[in-house]
């Protein structure tokens, strides 16, 4: 009889529900139906079941080609190669468990390595803004409790977390917010009309690359003081008019995303939000956050933070400190400027997501990629690892976009004799270990 | 002045992090002291004489020492960093963190430098003869104290986030800087000869930045008041005076509101 | 186990009433024991003071703002990031310690315990996954209480057996140890931008005043009989004149019984002190309170607290009393993190620099120091900087060199650039109280224990306690006149033993011994309205389901259960 999984937590993107349903075979190696996720979600559970899964590491030949090694090849081959590198790339972490990061970070002190996540090409951006203005936030029960004005700032949740609106920023009714969305206002800030404005009250299209501008007519709007005709596009009348009503709001949020960490300026689109979202708490009760992709790049920099005191891009490579500069020891520069000498991928697909400038050089390098499937970044690789999936075949520590962190589930067996990331680091840890100890490191 | 020369023999196949490069660090000590000072790429430390002939010796302090710096530096970070008195001068481009937190002496770069160079400057005069990359004269990140005195001057182009968190000393750029220039300035002083992209003087609470180009875009929260006519950096010209960021808190004085100022060379 | 004689050490002790007789400690399995066979291990401790591990009651060390602190502040570990050579891991942060300096550095000073001092239920795993990784000490950590809306909403109808009941869920749920309240009512207000100043204004729409929580709260946690008593930070926290609100909510004590099968006498710990005791109206009249509240909790037997001392350090404040965090980025203007937690709490963080050269927080640091040297009962006040928000942990050696040498201090207050306004708003010049070692024994090992309800095995060195022991570099014979040598005496343990196991030996960390996690399991009758309730607000209002809530016993390898039957209450 097929058993169902209940409160299972999806494992794609940073809203992290929690409410999934999932159909079991009864040998508990078969997931056979998904209840509640969006469409992404029910992808990442259902694919479990397709043909085709790479079950053993794969060594690059000579002639391109890929072949089978065991788990002990790889793991030798790829201790090997992070004790001999100078300065080793550790990039990825957003895909699997905190405690599996654990082990990465001490593996990374040993030998030498820069530990980094998938949000040096994401929210990075939004964390520099934080690490320089610190953010007025909340957790998103409070959002479905409490808040009457929802703003929408150059992101758009329909597409990329589908189910947000309705688990806690436009339709919930809460405590506070027993109308629901017919409670709510709902603003939409972007440079095109996006399936999100479509539920939006007001839809502001906003001239590209001019949040910034935007954001300090609305702060400048707040304290009375004059404005020129129009700011990216949109007229004064309209700034002082939102500006008024978001005074009179019991409780707004502001969520924001790629429009403002990858369009001019970057970091500092999303300070001057932060700065906006602080003043309106002289006038009301705001607040602000980042609708953060991945399932647990959130737990990543929350593990960084505990164990060296930076979310992201942390440099051990001299072993006895922990050092953090956005620009310097980033992913994608250190990869432009040569300054690693290899590339260790967990958890993720630079391949697909970097600049092509950096793969081209990261290709060059000695590379170990850490992944349940092929993708663009292990086919650049020496060496791939296949390993389970963390949410769907072991469980794990995971954050929320709004930093609530929630255990994942293993819901069904990984194929047979197949490493989980915790299993796979703590192998190659201790071989790190060995190898160490023989060259009296 | 004792002068040591660094004459580079070997580039750095990463990028060699010079934390001892500066005149503190040299002091008191011989050529072959100084040579053997450790240099770093990563978990191997190596020393100094792998990568520079030194010949030499140092004055008893930081004051009495002058470092001049032969071959090529492009991948060379933390020259003169920290330095507290004495003389640098580098006939190369130099990378990161060159002159970052130094707060006394001279420092001449006679290249170009990159990002993250003139950092939280307290003191002492930076001289770049080429362009610089990104922060230049900025905090470290999250810091809110940023250059707060000497003078640092730039010959020629300067890219974003110049002077972030800015709260006294002087920065001037006879280039073009890009954007976002005085961020969060709370004092002290920018003067940009060339152009200006955009985003000059955002979230500005207190400082003065003077541009002799043009603007691409001007801060919506800033707005003309005046026009005057002022010396600056040697050049004596009509200036429209904005005042702002309107947007930013400011202080008081007297009751009075005491805001950022950015003239603009008519 | 190895098997240990600590010969000759000045030994301090409050169980037992030792003030500094020379005696041998034995120590076998973990324990301390009347006599050791030949093969014991030697550890010369003549001309050294032995005492039992001290407790830290009150430190923000693990958990969801603590480590917003640390990531939003790269500064604070700028120039500081290290390793010693051994078995350390790097170690940063000046003000937020990393988790391995944490741990490494309340070691090296010779602390076994530390209480984490509000942990947000919903945030339990995060709380609980950075214990896990603090090397070397025992920890536990308090769930907040005083703005949970089901508090709210059973405390509003008197219903204590419904708050009880509650209370020992969450703490089943959260591996919780006790009752915390913070700015009870205010945080809850603070939803709304709004706060309660006084105990007796109303929580907006649950219209329950912050006196009738912390009323509610101790009688449910002596219902419980729980080891430790409610452990409150009060409404006011930081404003001139607060020292009123701070004797108005200590006097809701009166005529409560503390009932409990743990040696505990107190009712209410009321922490970080120094912050809730200020006369005066604005910043420019500010003064001094301490010895009219010092006066109060003098006379009330059963009360405990903590002093929160201010060490003139840029340092990082953070606290789930969020609108004072507000209002204290509205002076300073340094960057603010909030986070409001749903039905829960909230927190805020913002940097500060006490300057020396300030007037006020000059005072705020004398009033540190009066509210310790005030005391009459050292077994009831107890030694902290409610890290970091007064200053961080690693400051206490200086903290006890200022409470231990008049001329330490006094050269600290007379050198101030405005000493004579300090000096005039403060009681502080002119006490020439110096706190001797047992007196330190009592206020940070003894005391701290009792008032946990760990008296029985922690805090003392009598035989059939843990052998949790410090010896410290301090000859009580030849006590050291200058400060600056105290400070580097208590700085650094000449060991620490920790579960009977050499830990640190001459400031090194030799061992990490075996840390665990202390939490209470309090049994209460069944209740079907509390589950029917718990129910409901998962399915309505927690933005997560109520069966992903708890945290897994993975998270703590080894627990120290301690188990509370309240069913016959």
């Amino acid at each position: 009889m097929p058993k169902e999984v209940t409160d299972v937590i999806c494992p794609f993107c940073g809203t992290l529900c929690d409410d999934l349903i999932i159909t079991v075979s009864d040998d508990n190696k078969t997931i056979l139906g998904v209840k509640n996720a969006c469409a992404i979600g029910a992808e990442k559970f259902n694919h479990q079941r397709l043909p085709g899964r790479v079950k053993r590491p794969r060594m690059r030949q000579a002639d391109g080609t890929y072949k089978e090694v065991s788990y002990d090849e790889a793991i030798d081959w790829t201790a090997n190669m992070l004790v001999k590198s100078r300065k080793t790339l550790m990039y990825g972490w957003a895909s699997t468990s905190c405690q599996a990061m654990s082990i990465g970070h001490d593996i990374a002190e040993k030998v030498g390595g820069i530990v980094d996540n998938c949000a040096t090409v994401c929210h990075g951006s939004s964390l520099i803004a934080i690490e320089d203005v610190g953010v007025p936030s909340c957790t998103l029960g409070e959002v479905k409790n409490r808040a009457d004005r929802v703003i929408f700032w150059g992101c758009n949740p329909a597409h990329a977390h589908p189910r947000h609106m309705s688990r806690y920023s436009i339709f919930p009714r809460g405590f506070f917010t027993v109308k629901g969305h017919k409670g709510r206002k709902i603003y939409c800030v972007d440079c095109r009309y996006t399936d999100t404005a479509k539920c939006a009250d007001e839809f502001i299209q906003v001239q590209q690359g001019y949040d910034y501008e935007l954001l300090n007519a609305f702060r400048t709007a707040a304290r009375g003081e004059v404005l020129p005709d129009t700011v990216g596009g949109v007229p004064k009348e309209k700034i002082y008019e939102i500006v008024e009503d978001l005074k009179t709001a019991r409780f707004g949020i502001i969520f924001f995303g790629m429009g403002l960490t990858h369009t001019m300026g970057r970091n500092h689109n999303i300070d001057i939000a932060i700065n906006l979202t602080r003043d309106m708490n002289d006038y009301t009760k705001f607040a602000i956050m980042a609708m953060r992709g991945h399932w647990n790049v959130t737990g990543s920099g929350q593990v960084l933070g505990w164990q060296y005191g930076f979310p992201y891009a942390v440099d051990l490579s001299r072993r006895d400190q922990a050092r953090h500069q956005t620009g310097e020891t980033t992913s994608v520069d250190l990869l432009n400027r040569g300054e690693v000498e290899a590339c260790f991928y967990i958890a993720t697909d630079p391949g697909a997501h970097f600049p092509i400038d950096a793969m081209i050089k990261s290709s060059k390098k000695p590379t170990v990629t850490v992944d349940p499937h092929i993708n663009c970044t292990t086919e650049i690789s020496d060496i791939h690892i296949p390993v389970a999936m963390v949410g769907v075949e072991v469980g794990g520590c995971a954050y929320r976009m709004d930093n609530v962190p929630i255990e994942t589930r293993k819901v069904v067996d990984p194929p047979e004799g197949m490493l989980t990331d915790e299993e796979l680091l703590t192998k190659i840890n201790q071989r790190v270990d060995e190898l160490l100890a023989k060259g009296g490191a | 002045m004792n002068t040591v020369t660094l004459t580079v023999k070997k580039v750095p196949e990463l990028y060699l992090e010079c934390e001892k490069v500066n005149p503190d660090a040299f002091a008191g000590k011989t050529a072959d002291q100084i040579a053997k000072l450790p240099g770093y790429q990563g978990k191997e430390i190596s020393t100094l004489g792998d990568y520079f002939t030194v010949t030499g010796d140092a004055g008893a302090t930081a004051a009495d020492t002058k470092i001049v710096i032969n071959g090529d530096c492009t991948k060379m970070k933390y020259i003169g960093a920290k330095m507290t008195a004495g003389e640098v001068v580098v006939n190369s481009t130099t990378d990161m963190y060159t002159g970052s937190w130094m707060t006394g002496g001279k420092l001449l770069i006679k290249g170009d430098v990159h990002s993250f160079c003139g950092l939280a400057m307290k003191g002492g005069e930076f001289i770049i003869e080429g362009d610089a990359g990104n922060y230049l004269g900025a905090a470290y990140r999250g810091d809110w104290r940023g250059m707060s005195g000497g003078v640092l001057r730039i010959k020629g182009n300067a890219g974003s986030d110049v002077a972030t968190f800015m709260t006294g000393g002087e920065l001037i750029v006879e280039g073009d800087v890009d954007i976002h220039i005085g961020t969060h300035m709370e004092g002290g002083k920018i003067i940009v000869k060339g152009n200006a992209n955009r985003r000059v003087g955002g979230q500005l609470v207190k400082g003065e930045i003077y541009v002799f180009g043009n603007i691409n875009v001007m801060m919506p929260g800033f707005k003309p008041v005046n026009e005057v006519e002022l010396d600056v950096d040697g050049t004596t010209a009509k200036f429209t005076e904005y005042v702002g960021d309107l947007g930013e808190r400011h202080p008081k004085r007297k009751g009075e509101t005491v805001y950022g100022k950015l003239f603009l060379k008519q | 186990m190895s098997e240990y004689i600590i010969k000759n050490g000045h030994v301090f002790d409050p169980v037992q009433g030792i003030k500094g007789d020379k005696k041998d400690i034995c120590v076998k399995d973990g324990k301390i024991i009347d006599k050791v066979g030949s093969g014991a291990k030697i550890i010369d401790a003549s001309g050294k003071t032995v005492m039992a591990g001290a407790l830290e009651i009150h430190a923000h060390v693990a958990g969801p703002k603590v480590n917003a602190g640390r990531w939003y502040r790269p500064e604070d570990k700028h120039f500081d990031s290290h390793k010693t050579a051994g078995i350390t891991r790097i170690e940063g942060g000046k003000s937020i310690p990393t988790v391995f300096k944490t741990g490494y550095e309340y070691a090296r000073m010779g602390f076994t315990f530390a209480m984490e001092a509000a942990m947000p239920p919903l945030y339990a795993r995060h709380v609980h996954e950075e214990i896990h990784d603090t090397p070397i000490i025992d920890e536990a950590a308090l769930p907040v209480f005083g703005n949970n809306w089901f508090i709210l909403e059973y405390l509003k109808n008197q219903e204590i057996e419904n708050t009880a009941a509650y209370i020992a869920w969450v703490m089943r749920q959260t591996k919780g140890y006790g009752v915390k309240v913070v700015n009870p009512g205010g945080t809850e207000a603070w939803a709304w931008g709004l706060n309660c100043l006084t105990i007796h204004d109303p929580v907006p729409y649950f219209e329950i005043t912050p006196a009738e929580i912390i009323k509610g709260l101790m009688a449910a946690n002596e219902y419980l009989g729980l080891p430790h008593s409610m452990h409150i930070h009060q409404n006011d926290l930081g404003n001139p004149g607060n020292y009123q609100t701070t004797i108005d909510t200590l006097k809701l004590a009166e005529g409560v019984k503390a009932t409990n099968n743990f040696g505990r006498d107190q009712v209410m710990h009321s922490t970080h002190i120094q912050f809730h005791s200020y006369k005066g109206t604005n910043w420019g009249d500010f003064e001094s309170g301490a010895k009219e509240v010092m006066d109060y909790v003098n006379k009330q037997k059963n009360l405990t607290i903590d002093t929160g001392n201010v060490t003139l350090d840029e340092t990082t404040t953070m606290t789930a009393d969020g609108p004072f965090e507000h209002h204290l980025h509205g002076l300073n203007h340094l960057k603010w993190f909030n986070v409001d937690v749903e039905l829960e709490t909230a927190a805020g963080v913002v940097p500060f620099i006490y300057d020396p050269n300030n007037a006020v927080f000059a005072s705020q640091w004398a009033v540190g120091l009066e509210i310790a040297l005030y005391a009459k009962d050292p077994m009831r006040c107890f030694i902290t900087t409610d890290h970091p928000n007064a200053g961080p942990f690693t400051r206490y050696p200086r903290v006890y060199a200022w409470l231990m040498s008049e001329k330490y201090r006094n050269e600290r207050l007379n050198s101030f650039k405005k000493a004579d306004k300090v000096i005039s708003a403060t009681n502080l010049s002119g006490m020439d109280r110096e706190i001797t070692l047992y007196e330190l024994a009592q206020m940070t090992r003894a005391g701290p224990a009792k008032a946990l309800g760990l008296s029985k095995d922690y805090g003392g060195l009598k035989v059939g306690m843990n052998a949790d022991i410090a010896i410290y570099n301090i000859n009580p014979d030849k006590f050291p006149s200058d400060g600056a040598a105290i400070e580097k005496a208590f700085a650094q343990v000449a060991y620490l033993f920790k579960d009977g196991k050499i830990c640190v030996e001459e400031g090194k960390i030799v061992d990490m011994g075996k840390k665990h996690t202390f939490w209470v399991d309090a049994k209460v009758k069944e209740n079907k309205q509390v589950m029917h309730d718990v129910r409901e607000k998962f399915l309505r209002y927690y933005s997560v389901n109520e069966n992903n809530y708890s945290v897994p016993e993975s998270y703590a390898p080894h627990q120290h259960i301690i188990s509370v039957d309240a069913t016959q209450a």
